[in-house]
């Protein structure tokens, strides 16, 4: 039977479609005109679209006069403004400086969904060394190039950062979060969870607002730093919150006698928590974590309100002129494919990681 | 050295620690005070709550009741608050509906209606929700004036102007009044005993349009007809209800966008509940509607309000990105009065404060509705 269908495999696929649709869209003739008017109306949508998108749009820069009557979209926004909208204000001939950081940064990301770097130890390396390299790209002047200050960093490389050093930050910070709440020590406790509570039952705008405008007026002046800094620091905090819930989710699955067994080992509190316990954690809270890392990347859109240069931002840019202004769809939808590529490969990414351990539970 | 006198240091050391994290923050706090004020004294700046009834002398683009630039600070923040609750109600209900229409269908066994509603979840629920506000908005700028505007049966106008709807001819505390009577209805009806849910939601819906109608016409002024209707003038549109473009897009990308969300929260909940049971449903003669209604729904409502009440708190913070497009919620007011009056502290704290209340309300809500739904006895 296996070998049989091992050779017949594509016709066994072909009829398992036929039957999924013999059983899920043809089963009653009432049944078979919905689907058929449900497929033809996707099809014909996708039609158009595909139209518009590719066999009648225009895609050079220099076209930009055909755009007018082509009748689809005009990509000659992109092919002319796409550095703006991914580096921002960077300086233009250190472009390539922008791209080694972005690659950089995508690249530890990508990485850190392979499970040959799940341990903490290589984690914290992998990101502190792409965290690092992207730096020191990025302001230039330690690898004895010119260096580029933050406020001129922008586009896609700004929101990439921006997400990088709020995952860098706030996932220690959220560790520390949870081990409060959950410490025998009523004031720790109720400092964290007063904490925890308080940011989380604010809008996210609020927290960044405040580490914008509220702390200069609460730091002396020698502690203020930069306002990215400030920003990211807000941020972090608004995502360990959310991270210390749910290692808190993490801690409550490991069963007690893990503890007591690492006791009767000898071992001290902090070996069972960092030998014993903290590996079972993370694991369980993985697919809530990597949830979290898609919310934030999402999220570091809203930096556009407090005045950061972020992709969005330069998006609103690039379409700011009198020549680009009717062609905005297009830049959206530009950006719009690049968020949607990185969210929806790691929400995928997430949810196979679910699926992966449900299985294992079994 | 024994066990209880071990037990006795430790105690005192925790008790130290403890001690010390309470001095810590207290004196930090207390810097981040007198910081704070040295910094306001430089730029005479008075601290207090004071500046609330001055006039706040700027304009914004939208208010449920009477509106000027001479409106105190407090009445200004008040319309905010107001905008907000507004605003956040409407997505709530509106994302709820929708949420719940497609996450049934993503739940369906028939192919197209589920392909249908994974593609709105997939594109939907992975773009950030700034970006889909800020692409609404765009659109919306973009189209045609009021003379080109489209229409839908000479009734209901788009144009960028906003969106013009048929509205009852009262004035608006007439509006208020007819509301007030409608929750009225609607507790009353809710507390019948004998009527199923969703007879009773029916009734309320039947004779809630009846009592609306009733007291439209009672307060209607003498000579005009009881609906007001947009129709074109010249270069703009009178009568009707005219929905602001800045709304529009609020509206349109949060309810996009929770509904997605929410559509996933759904299924999961449908997803929970044992295949066994509708098959006894199916047995049991059952069409696949009162299956839907009375085994489904009931059963998996349980798994679907907790993350629901969630998702309804993320929608009402979620009101604060109004700014980017110039609504005038509470974040957008508090924040032209901070560049406005400098009252940095006090605004932050009532805006915190704000959100604290409506999230803290919300959350009664849906543990009052969570404790209906539980089984008896469990």
């Amino acid at each position: 039977m296996a070998i049989a269908s091992e050779v017949t495999g594509t016709s066994d696929r072909w009829d398992q479609l036929v039957r999924t649709l013999k059983k899920r869209a043809f089963r009653s003739p009432s049944d078979s005109l919905t689907s058929v008017f449900i497929f033809g109306l996707m099809l014909y949508m996708a039609w158009m679209l595909l139209d518009w998108a590719l066999f009648s749009a225009v895609w050079r820069a220099e076209d930009v006069e055909h755009c007018a009557e082509a009748g689809g979209a005009c990509w000659s926004v992109i092919a002319a403004r796409h550095r703006l909208i991914l580096f921002g204000l960077y300086p233009y001939d250190l472009h390539w400086r922008s791209t080694l950081a972005c690659i950089a940064i995508v690249a530890t990301v990508v990485l850190s969904c392979l499970p040959h770097f799940w341990s903490t130890s290589k984690l914290v390396t992998l990101w502190i060394v792409g965290f690092g390299t992207y730096v020191l790209l990025m302001d230039g002047s330690l690898l004895g190039q010119a260096q580029v200050t933050t406020d001129q960093w922008g586009g896609l490389a700004l929101t990439l950062f921006m997400f990088s050093a709020v995952v860098l930050l706030g996932m220690p910070m959220g560790l520390l979060l949870a081990l409060a709440r959950r410490s025998r020590l009523p004031a720790v406790k109720g400092a964290a969870s007063l904490l925890i509570d308080f940011i989380r039952s604010l809008p996210l705008l609020t927290t960044l607002f405040a580490a914008a405008v509220v702390i200069p007026l609460l730091l002396p002046d020698w502690l203020n730093g930069d306002k990215i800094w400030r920003v990211i620091v807000g941020f972090a905090l608004f995502f360990a919150c959310y991270q210390a819930e749910v290692f808190r989710g993490g801690f409550q699955a490991i069963p007690k006698g893990q503890f007591e067994a690492g006791k009767a080992l000898g071992l001290t509190s902090f070996q069972i928590l960092s030998r014993i316990v903290m590996p079972q954690v993370f694991r369980h809270a993985l697919p809530s974590t990597i949830n979290m890392v898609v919310v934030t990347f999402k999220e570091t859109a809203i930096v556009i309100i407090i005045g950061f240069f972020d992709v969005l931002a330069s998006a609103n840019a690039a379409f700011g002129t009198v020549e680009w202004a009717p062609y905005y769809i297009e830049v959206y939808a530009f950006v719009g494919a690049i968020y949607w590529i990185f969210i929806f490969s790691l929400s995928q990414y997430g949810e196979y990681l679910k699926a992966r351990m449900s299985v294992a539970k079994r | 050295m024994d066990a209880a006198a071990l037990k006795t240091r430790r105690k005192r050391r925790e008790l130290i620690l403890q001690t010390l994290l309470v001095v810590v923050v207290a004196l930090i706090v207390w810097a981040a005070i007198s910081t704070a004020q040295t910094k306001l004294d430089e730029l005479n700046m008075t601290s207090g709550f004071g500046f609330l009834e001055r006039a706040t002398g700027w304009a914004y683009s939208f208010s449920l009741i009477d509106r000027s630039i001479d409106d105190s600070y407090s009445r200004t923040l008040l319309i905010g608050f107001m905008n907000t609750l507004f605003l956040g109600l409407i997505c709530i209900v509106l994302s709820t509906v929708l949420g719940f229409a497609i996450g049934t269908a993503r739940d369906a066994r028939q192919l197209g209606l589920n392909a249908v509603a994974t593609v709105y979840i997939q594109l939907f629920r992975n773009l950030p929700l700034i970006l889909q506000l800020v692409f609404w908005y765009a659109v919306l700028i973009h189209m045609p004036g009021p003379r080109q505007a489209y229409s839908l049966g000479d009734a209901l106008f788009l144009s960028n102007r906003g969106l013009m709807l048929p509205a009852l001819n009262v004035s608006p505390s007439a509006v208020l009044g007819i509301f007030a009577c409608l929750v009225l209805l609607g507790f009353v009806i809710f507390r019948l005993k004998s009527l199923q849910f969703l007879h009773k939601l029916g009734l309320w819906l039947v004779a809630g349009i009846g009592l609306t109608l009733i007291l439209a016409s009672m307060f209607t002024p003498a000579d005009s007809s009881i609906f007001s209707i947009p129709a074109q003038k010249g270069l703009r549109f009178q009568g009707g209800l005219t929905v602001s473009i800045e709304l529009v897009a609020m509206i349109l990308a949060i309810t996009l966008y929770g509904s997605a969300y929410i559509a996933e929260v759904v299924r999961g909940g449908l997803h929970e509940v044992p295949s066994g049971l509708t098959e006894a449903g199916k047995a049991l003669g059952l069409s696949s509607r009162s299956i839907w209604f009375h085994v489904k729904m009931p059963m998996a409502l349980r798994t679907i309000m907790p993350p629901l009440g969630n998702q309804w708190i993320f929608i009402m913070k979620a009101t604060t990105l109004g700014v980017a497009i110039g609504f005038s919620d509470l974040f957008y007011i508090v924040s032209t009065s901070i560049t406005q009056s400098g009252q940095t502290l006090e605004l932050m704290g009532l805006l915190m404060l704000s959100f604290l209340l409506i999230n803290y309300s919300l959350a009664q809500i849906v543990n009052f509705i969570n404790a209906r739904l539980a089984l008896k006895g469990h």
